[in-house]
């Protein structure tokens, strides 16, 4: 008798919790997913902290980015949607906003204007990809090599096309398994005009043209799938050079002192912002309004440069970067978009992508595993 | 006996129901209690593991999207002969801008494009930008409409002429403001004979913009599409004398205005937006995938296609996934094996010492087991790398040279050994079990009886430990089958398996269908070998201990 009491209770117990819970959200949360690590860091400092302060608000860090896309569908269509802000991708945010699992935005009335009054939308200018986009920062995949491992009296590599020069430069190379970039820089390093390379790629023969010059280097090659794999292969010295996100270089570089250089040239642009997941509520709805418009402003975005090396969207907070909180070195020259970086740069385009992904995708698989 | 029963009838309990009921009943009592008492078991299991993986499987057949997002173009659609290599009829592109228009004010064409792209390349763009265009073509009609008379530009004027009149005295005194539901919206009793198309697409809008916008439908002017609709019923001059109602003067002279109206002609307005729709391939695919369920998934599984013309392979360089299955299956096999030749002795010796240092031994096994799967993938990299422990020691014991130095990751062998070392505790566990439970004694007795060593082993002793081999090779095969994270992180291309592409598919390409389809077939697979191996061997003969 008494275990069945006991039972009961705790069974009415766990009821009563889970129906306190079942919003699942407390009045004074916010649940802000990214990518963890360094980058997770740098939103933290430069964000979270000063908007709990000012607000009281409590935001809780959930390190899903990476899976962002398949969970937002799997909670749309439980209808439980837990997340209040995601970081993505811009391609992962075009995905989401033709699924409808990202709310389109109104940048001018959400954001706020530059501090000369310059309109949101034209401040950040074409790093908007889709109506749902709120950009953050400018990244780019570029690539890193090791300055012991150049070979006695020749240049060290300046362009990804170097990656291609295996005679010059002997040693393994580590690329992304995925067609993205690969394919460009492919087409752009056998002589492709920049202009031209998309309308190359839709062709059968520029297609194959493209897997022929990565054919060159295939046998050389250790595909990665996470951006943490290749500052890790050139630490330990398993490859000469390899394509990664800038800001992981620079931590191998500047925090860690790596021998690891940068080779700029041809770096391929990318962007990651903030979707607002469709289905919040309104009071959600609200604070989440609430902390973009703050966390997105001039000084905001400029002041995450001073935790990572990543180029802030807006145009008008590029001046403001300044020197990285704990090292003291100056910032400007380790982004991306500072002019010595951005001589030749490639910028993705992401609705080309949206429509030959699938296509190129299993194209590319295919050849991997020839 | 049997007289006797006969003619006595039936056995009879103390109550007067015969004893075999009564026993029944008893049992029944008893057996509803046994299932009572492991419901919460079944019902658990039922719910979190059985549903959703049929669920989930599921989605491999269904594809309700193209149907439900394009409903009139697909059933125009279904007459229409592709082969000819003609276009489909101006109706069915009037059926897909009414179908389009909807679609993106309820935005789902773009979730149909990308639905179709994994068909055919570049359709997720195709009705992106259809989308934002299709509005263009109605508002040839909105603005003659309007031109016409300013009497056509208010919302509160459509409202009085489509709606009944208490519906629409309800939804003028309605205050959006207030907590009250607004009035459904109510078709004007007659006005779907008079104008057909007209009512039944202002019922779709008004439908969205109280059930799915949720704004005061007092306050939305019509979509374009629903002048286009007023345009065609009005040109099919229907008789208008008998209506008296709100408007009745504006739609007597609309009726007379409209055959002096510019007209859209949707096939060239539709090129005009892009010239793919005048592609035979874009409505061959949506033809095509029209029905609510495919078999496209599976075909694309293994490595085929559907056609015109049935079904067919896809091209060599798209063929990945037959590939990728026996890969599979093959390297799972050899990690089967591989434990097998190494977990036999470990758990021979486990189970022949001292109680004492077989524990010690014992913990030894399990302790990588108890290791988080990450740590112990992640030391394999640093073991085998071409700079890492391996390739070093042997560089320096000269027996390769450092500038060949083996490649042991990224491949086939950095798999297998990762694999066979996290499986392992799988195999040695349920050998040693079995080995436990044979007597010491009979390996002797053989011997005495003039064996060899290797006879009495191999006659004796080995026969005896296969059912530890059976459920040690079952469990490590079917684990295999399926890892993902280890062939990921060191399997480079070549050693990755199909459950790397599975994950792909649904974290990554959003193609649930396809790798549905290819989770169902990996199930029917295990399920046939699974099968195979009761025939050959006999599940009987699997013991997991005692």
């Amino acid at each position: 008798m008494k275990l069945t009491k006991t039972l009961l209770a705790s069974t009415a117990l766990t009821v009563a919790a889970g129906m306190a819970n079942a919003d699942g959200h407390m009045a004074n949360e916010m649940t802000i997913v990214s990518w963890g690590g360094a980058y997770s860091n740098s939103q933290q400092k430069a964000y979270h902290d000063p908007y709990m302060e000012a607000t009281g608000i409590s935001i809780i860090n959930d390190e899903s980015s990476p899976e962002a896309v398949a969970k937002l569908r799997a909670m749309n269509e439980a209808g439980n949607i837990t997340w209040d802000l995601v970081d993505v991708e811009a391609a992962d945010a075009i995905r989401l906003c033709d699924e409808g699992l990202a709310m389109e935005i109104d940048h001018d009335e959400v954001l706020a204007p530059a501090p000369d009054g310059t309109s949101a939308s034209e401040d950040f200018g074409d790093t908007i990809a889709s109506d749902c986009f709120i950009p953050q920062i400018v990244f780019s995949t570029t690539f890193g090599y090791r300055t012991d491992m150049v070979p006695e009296g020749v240049e060290p590599p300046t362009s990804a096309c170097d990656v291609f020069e295996i005679e010059k430069y002997p040693g393994k190379r580590a690329l992304n398994k995925r067609p993205i970039a690969n394919m460009e820089w492919a087409l752009l390093c056998d002589g492709v005009a920049y202009e031209d390379v998309y309308d190359v790629l839709e062709t059968e023969e520029g297609q194959a043209r493209a897997f022929a010059k990565l054919d060159t280097i295939k046998d050389q090659t250790i595909w990665w799938s996470a951006g943490a794999e290749t500052p890790q292969l050139l630490a330990d010295g398993e490859i000469f050079m390899g394509s990664t996100f800038n800001g992981r270089l620079f931590s191998v570089i500047a925090e860690q002192g790596q021998p690891v250089g940068m080779a700029w040239d041809w770096q391929m642009f990318d962007l990651d912002g903030w979707i607002v997941p469709t289905g919040l509520s309104d009071d959600r709805l609200a604070r989440v309004m609430d902390y973009l418009k703050v966390s997105t402003d001039t000084q905001r975005l400029a002041d995450q440069a001073k935790y990572i090396s990543y180029g802030p969207a807006r145009a008008s907070s590029a001046p403001l970067v300044g020197q990285h909180a704990e090292l003291g070195i100056d910032m400007a020259p380790h982004m991306p978009t500072d002019p010595n970086n951005a001589e030749n740069t490639f910028v993705n385009n992401y609705e080309w992508w949206a429509d030959y992904r699938d296509d190129l995708d299993a194209k590319f698989q295919a050849w991997l595993t020839q | 006996m049997t007289d006797a029963t006969q003619d006595s009838g039936p056995m009879m309990a103390a109550d007067g129901t015969t004893l075999k009921s009564s026993l029944n009943r008893a049992l029944r009592r008893q057996k509803l209690r046994a299932l009572m008492l492991i419901a919460p078991l079944l019902i658990f299991v039922l719910v979190t593991f059985i549903a959703p993986i049929a669920d989930m499987l599921f989605r491999s057949v269904e594809n309700q999207i193209v149907s439900d997002t394009l409903p009139r173009t697909t059933t125009l659609l279904a007459e229409w002969e592709g082969d000819g290599g003609d276009l489909p009829a101006p109706e069915v592109f009037e059926a897909l801008y009414t179908d389009v228009f909807i679609a993106q004010e309820r935005k789902l064409h773009t979730r149909l494009g990308s639905r179709l792209n994994y068909e055919l390349t570049g359709v997720s763009s195709l009705f992106r930008k259809s989308g934002r265009r299709v509005e263009d073509m109605g508002e040839v009609y909105q603005d003659q409409f309007e031109d016409l008379d300013s009497f056509w530009k208010d919302s509160e004027n459509w409202n009085a002429l489509m709606g009944s009149d208490d519906w629409f005295a309800d939804q003028t005194a309605w205050d959006d403001k207030a907590d009250t539901r607004q009035p459904a919206f109510e078709l004007r009793e007659g006005i779907e004979d008079l104008l057909p198309q007209t009512a039944a697409t202002f019922e779709i809008f008004a439908d969205f913009v109280q059930n799915e916008d949720e704004d005061n439908l007092a306050k939305e002017d019509p979509w374009a599409l629903v002048y286009s609709a007023l345009y065609n019923d009005l040109i099919q001059e229907p008789d208008v004398s008998g209506y008296a109602g709100p408007g009745s003067a504006e739609l007597l002279e609309a009726m007379g205005a409209v055959g002096t109206f510019e007209t859209v002609d949707y096939p060239a307005a539709f090129e005009k937006i892009d010239k793919d729709w005048h592609s035979i391939d874009v409505w061959q695919t949506i033809q095509t995938y029209s029905p609510d369920f495919t078999s496209g998934y599976f075909l694309n599984a293994v490595d085929m296609k559907k056609s015109p013309d049935g079904p067919e392979m896809r091209p060599d360089n798209e063929q990945i996934y037959i590939k990728l299955f026996i890969r599979t299956l093959f390297m799972s096999l050899v990690i089967t094996g591989s434990c097998i030749l190494l977990g036999y002795p470990v758990a021979w010796i486990l189970a022949n010492l001292p109680a004492r240092t077989a524990n010690l031994l014992m913990i030894l096994v399990l302790l990588p087991f108890w290791t988080s799967l990450l740590v112990r993938t992640s030391a394999w990299k640093v073991m085998l790398q071409q700079q890492g422990v391996i390739n070093d020691t042997l560089v320096w014991l000269g027996v390769v040279a450092d500038d060949s130095r083996l490649a042991l990751i990224n491949n086939q062998t950095g798999t297998i050994i990762a694999m066979t070392h996290i499986l392992l505790p799988f195999m040695i566990l349920p050998l040693y079990s079995v080995m436990k439970t044979i007597p010491p004694s009979y390996l002797r007795a053989a011997k005495s009886l003039g064996a060899t060593n290797w006879t009495a082993f191999w006659r004796v002793y080995f026969p005896q430990s296969v059912p530890g081999i059976g459920a040690g090779s079952i469990l490590v095969f079917i684990l295999s089958i399926g890892y993902y994270i280890t062939p990921e992180l060191v399997g480079g291309t070549t050693g990755t398996f199909i459950s790397n592409r599975i994950a792909y598919h649904i974290s990554s390409s959003l193609n649930w269908g396809l790798a549905a389809a290819l989770g169902a077939i990996l199930l029917a697979v295990v399920l046939g070998l699974y099968w195979a191996y009761d025939k050959i061997v006999g599940i009987d003969n699997v013991k997991l201990g005692g």
